[in-house]
């Protein structure tokens, strides 16, 4: 139990301050972890529970919530969310203080430029391991096009688009 | 409404612990995909705690630093106001209600996850957020996609965790400095 927290506070606490532009760029280091080093889930269940984390209220950053509970209980689900919070946590409160002084300068914009590329392959690659965990029907992979059409396309609220995959998973596979 | 003069944005007013914790705690609670707007919405338009100006700000410092955008925001809002434990009261605000909902869906899905039908609403479930994750970097993607450098950087980030299964340290060790670099030269 305690070398399962120390793996999950490590592993989290390495992630954190990789997480850059959200969470989400970490999720494909998270599954490969969680799937393929240490066999918690598998990926259909990474899939599923990812998705749950989506459907409750609150920041994106429950998923790590949701495997810490996974692999070790209500223990392991507070230690990975504060391994995963308090890194970026004590960076933003530290340069929060000097914000005034280097928002306008020339490397922060350069930084920021820099950073925007890496996010939106992270993500996409974020998006692609979820895909092929997740849509192994073809139903599901209609759902899944669907879906990314109208976040893309509309201003839809995501429960809707949940709600619908779910009442479709039931209704016709 | 008087400015702090030292505070740009935060609108001078003592906010205690217990405030701090309460105002969070209603965007956590409330916060169904992305707390953002509710956030915004009770922080600018509701509460009052600073100027749209303000929160943008401090916003954009929170997704310039790596982590959760609002979990960050959170602990910086908290600490301008109340030193550390204004940021523990507004993290715990923020966190609580989701990690108690969070660990019953858990316990849930221990229970249930692997009866017949649950399973395919899960499914249905999973395939669902996967368009909204798919959809969400479209939307990042889309408007720096003009760009021959951007395209590099997003597809070589992309092959390297998916093609080359680089770890994600090892991957942002090769590719921030070189996008750093590409950018500086632009």
């Amino acid at each position: 139990m305690t070398a399962k927290l120390l793996i999950l506070a490590a592993m989290f606490g390495k992630l954190s301050l990789l997480a850059v532009g959200g969470v989400n760029s970490t999720v494909p280091e998270i599954a490969q972890q969680v799937v393929w080093v240490h066999h918690w889930t598998t990926a259909a269940q990474f899939s599923q529970l990812f998705a749950l984390a989506q459907s409750a209220p609150g920041p994106n950053m429950l998923i790590v919530a949701l495997i810490g509970a996974h692999v070790a209980g209500i223990a392991g689900g507070v230690v990975a969310s504060l391994a995963m919070i308090l890194p970026a946590g004590i960076l933003v409160m530290a340069v929060s203080r000097l914000w005034d002084r280097f928002r306008e300068q020339r490397w922060r914009r350069i930084v920021q430029a820099a950073i925007l590329p890496i996010t939106a392959g992270l993500v996409l690659a974020a998006g692609f391991v979820l895909v092929r965990a997740a849509d192994t029907t073809v139903l599901f992979a209609i759902i899944t096009i669907a879906a990314t059409g109208l976040t893309f396309g509309t201003k839809l609220h995501p429960l809707w688009l949940l709600g619908a995959g779910a009442a479709l998973g039931l209704v016709f596979a | 409404m008087d400015e702090s003069p030292h505070k740009p944005g935060l609108i001078a007013k003592q906010l205690t612990i217990t405030t701090l914790f309460s105002g969070f705690f209603q965007a956590g609670i409330l916060g169904f995909g992305g707390v953002l707007p509710v956030a915004r919405r009770i922080i600018v338009d509701q509460r009052q705690w600073m100027t749209a100006e303000g929160f943008n700000d401090l916003f954009s410092l929170c997704q310039f630093l790596p982590g959760a955008n609002i979990v960050n925001f959170a602990f910086a809002f908290g600490a301008r106001n109340r030193g550390l434990a204004g940021a523990a009261a507004a993290i715990a605000g923020l966190l609580t209600a989701p990690l108690v909902i969070v660990l019953c869906i858990s316990s849930l899905y221990h229970r249930f996850g692997a009866i017949h039908v649950v399973q395919h609403g899960l499914g249905g479930l999973a395939a669902a957020a996967c368009g909204l994750v798919m959809g969400t970097a479209m939307k990042i993607a889309a408007p720096i996609f003009r760009g021959r450098r951007q395209m590099v950087v997003a597809g070589l980030a992309f092959g390297l965790v998916i093609l080359a299964h680089f770890s994600l340290p090892l991957t942002m060790l090769l590719v921030l400095p070189l996008s750093i670099a590409l950018a500086w030269r632009q």
